[in-house]
């Protein structure tokens, strides 16, 4: 008995008062122990940033673990809740200070969980950003062709933060996802 | 610039050569022409959510005031038109009600005009009316908002483009795959075979599950009319094992 889904549609041009929020994009205060910076680009298929797009992640903690805690929406006081939400700049730059993910299971890959949204893209999109050094052996990336595995896998920045950017179409096109029970 | 009755011809033409049946809006689909240079033109891969993806984020009521699903209530005075609520709930594929999650809304004014700086639509601005809201889901998955009925309002995709009266709905599952973002209209517009983010979604009977329908019942005499909405999110529990749901 599985109901048909409702549909999804683009985000428009006119949430920037409705979704950002202060401390959207800081799952750690920025500069606190242990923070790193993950931010890139969200380009459309002229290579041009994109300015009204929307990105959000869901990561496990240092220790593995997915918090199921409360408190994104008013971080100060809040525990880590590994959510978070970055709208892009007039560039089309994103940015989260976060920590690292660490493999939920042993051996396992690390990776942040990643939806796009985008004035001009009719229905959100799921990606993933793999951690350069927990990409190995993970079942979604050794079915990739190289060029496509390498878009998934963040470049280490020299101040140790993670750059990952977002291509909407084109010739380094992001490899996106869709899961069980999505459909179309 | 392009008219409508070319923008109305490759909508129909799309509809015709399209399968009955797609459950979702198309990602190319050049009537819409911004979305011309964003989406991709690549099949997504399938792939079995694992880790944070099967574990949608948690809110709760230190994220959400209960005075945020009333908009009309929100900016010191009566905002202007015509008072509605529109309830619903919230469900998984398997009509399981996700509860206790986020709802944020965000519309037009009964003018068609949004608090926002790049909308130019030259209608007035409601100093009473932000068109923002928020809720958490009850334990029946149910969600509530009290707001205006907002105006249809002009945009550039084509000469004399309007979108037909809208509220836009973000929401979360209970797997982070199940996140949704979309928009809720109301029933009969006149706009609807005109506008091409609507009919981005070939399938008929998809298009109505994101119409609202207009229900006596929850109209209050000599107060405001109500409408329902249900929302189901894609799929059941990805790999819920079998249930330890006592309370219900
Ligand atoms: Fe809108």
């Amino acid at each position: 008995m599985t109901e048909p889904a409702t549909p999804g549609q683009t985000i428009g041009p006119f949430f920037h008062e409705a979704l950002p929020y202060a401390q959207d994009r800081e799952l750690v205060p920025p500069g606190s122990m242990g923070s790193i910076r993950l931010h890139g680009y969200v380009y459309d298929g002229a290579g041009l940033g994109a300015p009204d797009a929307l990105v959000e992640i869901r990561q496990a903690d240092p220790a593995g673990v997915v918090p199921r805690v409360e408190g994104s929406l008013h971080r100060p006081g809040a525990a880590f809740t590994g959510w978070g939400r970055s709208s892009t700049d007039r560039t089309g730059h994103y940015w989260f200070s976060t920590v690292e993910p660490a493999p939920v299971r042993p051996g396992g890959p690390a990776f942040f969980a990643v939806t796009v949204f985008a004035r001009g893209l009719l229905n959100r999109l799921f990606t993933r950003v793999y951690l350069p050094e927990h990409a190995a052996g993970d079942p979604l990336l050794d079915r990739l062709d190289p060029a496509e595995r390498a878009g998934l896998i963040a470049r280490r920045d020299d101040d140790g933060g993670l750059r990952f950017d977002i291509h909407l179409q084109g010739d380094a096109e992001t490899v996106f996802l869709t899961f069980p029970g999505h459909g179309g | 610039m392009t008219e409508q009755r070319e923008i109305s011809a490759e909508i129909v033409a799309i509809h015709d050569a399209a399968q009955v049946g797609e459950p979702q809006p198309r990602l190319d689909f050049p009537p819409y022409r911004s979305s011309l240079l964003r989406h991709p033109t690549k099949r997504p891969r399938p792939v079995d959510p694992e880790g944070a993806e099967l574990v949608a984020p948690v809110f709760g009521h230190s994220d959400v005031d209960p005075l945020e699903a009333d908009l009309t209530i929100q900016s010191g005075g009566e905002p202007i038109g015509e008072r509605i609520l529109v309830r619903g709930r919230v469900l998984d594929g398997d009509g399981r009600p996700v509860r206790r999650q986020l709802v944020e809304i965000w519309q037009a004014n009964a003018a068609g005009r949004y608090v926002h700086q790049r909308d130019r639509h030259p209608a007035p601005v409601d100093p009473h009316f932000t068109g923002l809201g928020r809720c958490l889901t009850d334990d029946d998955g149910g969600y509530a908002f009290t707001t205006i009925k907002p105006g249809a309002y002009p945009w550039r995709n084509h000469r004399n483009a309007w979108r037909p009266a809208h509220i836009h709905f973000s929401l979360f599952g209970t797997d982070f795959t199940q996140r949704l973002i979309t928009q809720m209209y109301f029933p009969g517009d006149p706009l609807f075979p005109l506008d091409p983010i609507y009919q981005s979604i070939t399938d008929p009977a998809a298009r109505e599950r994101l119409v609202a329908g207009y229900d006596h019942d929850l109209s209050e005499p000599e107060w405001l009319l109500g409408y329902r909405w249900d929302i189901v999110l894609t799929g059941g529990h990805a790999t819920y094992l079998e249930p330890e749901d006592h309370d219900d």
